[in-house]
């Protein structure tokens, strides 16, 4: 299974240079970074996959993303019951003769058509990934000609973990849980 | 209150004086010129040092702080100033040595244009830095200032840079020191131990029976060595230290037995690989301590306390990691821990250590002058009391061995990143800390080269330093490998060197050469006497080589020792006791 991390980032200039040049110095592989503004003000939510599997190693990098002084807290969800989604946008060479087939098989996938052109269509849906993959597949035979996709966005199920404007200390013992993440990685 | 006009050049050296900074190593140019103007109005606390070239200012800001525990600070121009600091950051990174850089920047309405001296320093030095800052806003100058140092000092320390546009540093702002707390969340102080924790670490040395304490550089940093001590005597544990522990723990304590890992002490080596439990104290199982990673210390439990939590299970699996500061933690310990009997181990070790101590070159006899001959004396001729700074190569290796440090922040090196050319700037900035020990540089004639020119600004600024230069012609320690793993074909290791004593001349200093052992101490002292820098060449034996060696990719345990030549009969004259 792939690695998950939901980081709570300082909106600073440089950040996300920070975060890159830190996986490939480390020589970390990652799969997928999408960040965004978060619910207060200075701070962006990240989730970044990574593509590592070892026990120790994953250890090794989330405590080198908390180590960042730009990062103000990481936890891994990497076991934890999340919603997870991904976006993606396709175009697809397609005629007015092909698009009731078209309709159906979108549908089916719970997807959308945004756009039509003139012999050109662009589906839209977000879903989790596996959903995505076989979208992707059943649309081959309709000869996509461009594809752009996001990567995994997670949510923690249950309790929030709300960073709040007064007291981000607080909420990064909160989202940290250090000593508990010691022992996860550790043993 | 207090609100004055100020420029942001001002605001520079308002905020380094509040740090109780009184040193700065620089050098001026285009991008930083507002705050060299300024300097002059805070002459009365500021001591600023003209260096030859960045990279020195660098190290003299490491040397200052490694010497003194402070955060030491450099200064340099844009562009190709701030690039040549890259080296000195690097340096610092590697062994958490708490320095800040802060360099000028073209204005900023022109970065990103390519002007003349620009450089996007903070990008370049991302991976080299703890963090660094582009201060875009005046009103922003100070708090970053402030917190820079923070950053540079606290938890696991390390450089920062600070870079400022020559715009910024024009502008002018009423100003206020902000003397409100730092509040930054991404930086957090580490926890101590907990009561499991404790609870297990000393069960654990309890049911041990050879166990091993490796001694890093985090006991200087934490001023832990009266802890590590009191754990070492009251479980009766031996001590090895890494290179940058060295000084950490007393050299002549009983349960201290050496420098471990690639040219460590045979039996410390050997300690460690029969050990039944480690406890890692403030180091980071570096692959020039473990030898190779997977027979590394193949029966033991490891503990493993440290600062930096991403350095806890980075190279070597341990059972028990305890993120914490190391005096903290083994404060937390200590009063539970009760006398342990380890008695026959101990016993073994020592007579691992005869049995090696009389293969040693230091009792053999020699027509040439040999460099652990003249550690050895430099050792007795300081009564092992100096501030010693050395350089990287053979020199560096011999120094650690044969050079027998007591007290911390003794020996100063660059150990992570092995910076050739560290140690006369290194020396030169410790200087302007350690007023009261004698401070000798011991470098190669490789090292020396690369670069002398601070010699002066030693010069300059009159600095009591002496400098040894061990040259044996050769980029000695390459060279050791080329003859080694490269069936010794010396390919560009021999080097020329200009005739020192000539070039100490002409810098105005008296400067000496030594090619017999019997006057390497007398020739000390002829240096001793000057006030100023003071230059000694030690022309050493051209193919000696660094022993015992663990080769790349070996055990730790499987050491190249050195082939016995005859001895001259004499027994080795241990100037420790025994430790039984």
């Amino acid at each position: 299974m792939k690695q998950t991390l939901i980081a709570l980032v300082e909106d600073k200039p440089g950040v996300l240079n920070r975060i890159a040049s830190l996986f490939r110095r480390r020589n970390f592989n990652i799969e997928s970074l999408v960040v965004g503004k978060s619910e207060t003000s200075g701070i962006s939510r990240m989730t970044i996959v990574a593509n590592e599997v070892d026990r120790r190693k994953r250890g090794n990098i989330y405590f080198n993303l908390l180590n960042l002084v730009n990062v103000v807290a990481v936890k891994d969800v990497s076991e934890l019951a999340c919603v997870t989604r991904e976006f993606i946008f396709i175009k697809v060479q397609a005629g007015p003769d092909k698009l009731n087939e078209l309709n159906q098989l979108v549908k089916k996938f719970g997807a959308r058509i945004v756009d039509m052109g003139l012999d050109t269509v662009i589906i839209e849906t977000a879903d989790e990934k596996e959903v995505i993959d076989e979208l992707v597949e059943s649309l081959a035979p309709f000869n996509i000609s461009e594809i752009m996709r996001t990567g995994k966005m997670s949510m923690r199920r249950g309790r929030t973990h709300k960073v709040s404007s007064e007291k981000i200390n607080a909420t990064a013992e909160e989202v940290n849980w250090q000593p508990e993440q010691i022992h996860t990685y550790h043993n | 209150m207090n609100e004055r006009k100020l420029t942001g050049a001002e605001i520079i050296w308002e905020c380094v004086v509040k740090e109780q900074v009184d040193v700065v190593f620089g050098y001026p140019g285009g991008a930083i010129l507002p705050a060299y103007d300024a300097l002059e109005k805070y002459r009365d606390k500021i001591h600023h040092v003209l260096v030859r070239h960045e990279q020195g200012a660098t190290h003299m800001a490491d040397g200052f702080a490694r010497a003194s525990g402070k955060v030491g600070v450099a200064m340099a121009t844009s562009g190709p100033g701030a690039t040549n600091m890259i080296t000195g950051l690097a340096t610092a990174m590697m062994d958490s040595v708490p320095i800040v850089c802060i360099t000028g920047q073209v204005p900023s309405s022109v970065i990103g244009s390519d002007a003349f001296q620009e450089i996007d320093i903070t990008g370049s030095t991302i991976p080299v830095t703890k963090h660094n800052y582009l201060v875009m806003d005046i009103h922003e100058l100070a708090d970053t200032i402030k917190e820079a140092f923070h950053v540079a000092r606290s938890g696991r320390p390390g450089p920062v840079l600070v870079d400022i546009p020559k715009d910024i540093q024009n502008q002018s702002i009423d100003f206020q020191y902000p003397e409100n707390e730092i509040d930054m969340p991404g930086v957090v102080n580490p926890p101590g131990a907990t009561d499991e924790q404790i609870n297990t670490l000393i069960h654990m040395i309890e049911a041990a029976e050879r166990p091993f304490i490796l001694a890093g550089h985090g006991i200087i940093m934490s001023e832990a060595t009266g802890q590590v001590i009191q754990l070492s005597e009251q479980a009766n544990i031996p001590i090895g230290t890494t290179l940058l522990g060295i000084g950490g723990v007393p050299a002549s304590h009983p349960l201290v037995f050496g420098m471990m890992g690639m040219h460590g002490e045979t039996w410390v080596n050997q300690a460690i690989q029969e050990a039944d439990l480690l406890i890692a104290c403030g180091m980071r199982f570096d692959d020039r301590v473990t030898g190779k990673l997977e027979n590394y210390s193949p029966n033991s439990k490891k503990i493993h306390i440290e600062i930096d939590p991403a350095e806890i299970n980075k190279n070597i699996h341990v059972e028990l990691p305890i993120h914490g500061d190391l005096q903290t933690v083994l404060s937390q310990v200590n009063p539970l821990m009760k006398k342990q009997d380890n008695r026959s181990w101990l016993r073994r070790i020592d007579s691992w250590r005869k049995e090696s101590k009389g293969k040693d070159i230091i009792h053999q006899d020699t027509e040439m002058l040999m460099g652990a001959h003249v550690i050895r004396k430099i050792w007795e001729g300081t009564k092992g009391d100096a501030l010693i700074i050395t350089d990287v190569g053979q020199h560096q290796m011999l120094e650690a061995q044969y050079y027998e440090h007591e007290d911390p922040r003794t020996l100063l090196t660059s150990g992570g990143l092995g910076t050739m050319g560290f140690s006369l700037p290194a020396g030169i900035g410790a200087s302007f800390y350690e007023k009261d020990r004698e401070i000798w540089i011991i470098v190669g004639d490789g090292s020396f080269q690369m670069t002398m020119t601070e010699l002066g600004t030693a010069v300059q600024e009159n600095r009591n330093i002496n400098i040894a230069i061990i040259n044996n012609g050769y980029l000695g320690m390459v060279r050791q490998w080329q003859e080694m793993f490269y069936e010794a074909r010396y390919s560009e290791t021999p080097i020329l060197s200009p005739d020192y004593v000539k070039l100490a001349g002409a810098y105005g200093l008296e400067a000496f050469r030594v090619e017999e052992l019997g006057d390497v101490i007398p020739t000390m002292r002829k240096a001793q006497k000057q006030s100023g820098p003071s230059l000694i060449e030690f022309v050493v034996e051209k193919h000696d080589m660094v022993y015992p060696m663990v080769p790349t990719g070996a055990d730790l345990h499987e050491m190249i020792e050195r082939p016995v030549k005859p001895s001259n009969g004499k027994l080795p004259s241990e100037k420790k006791e025994s430790v039984l």
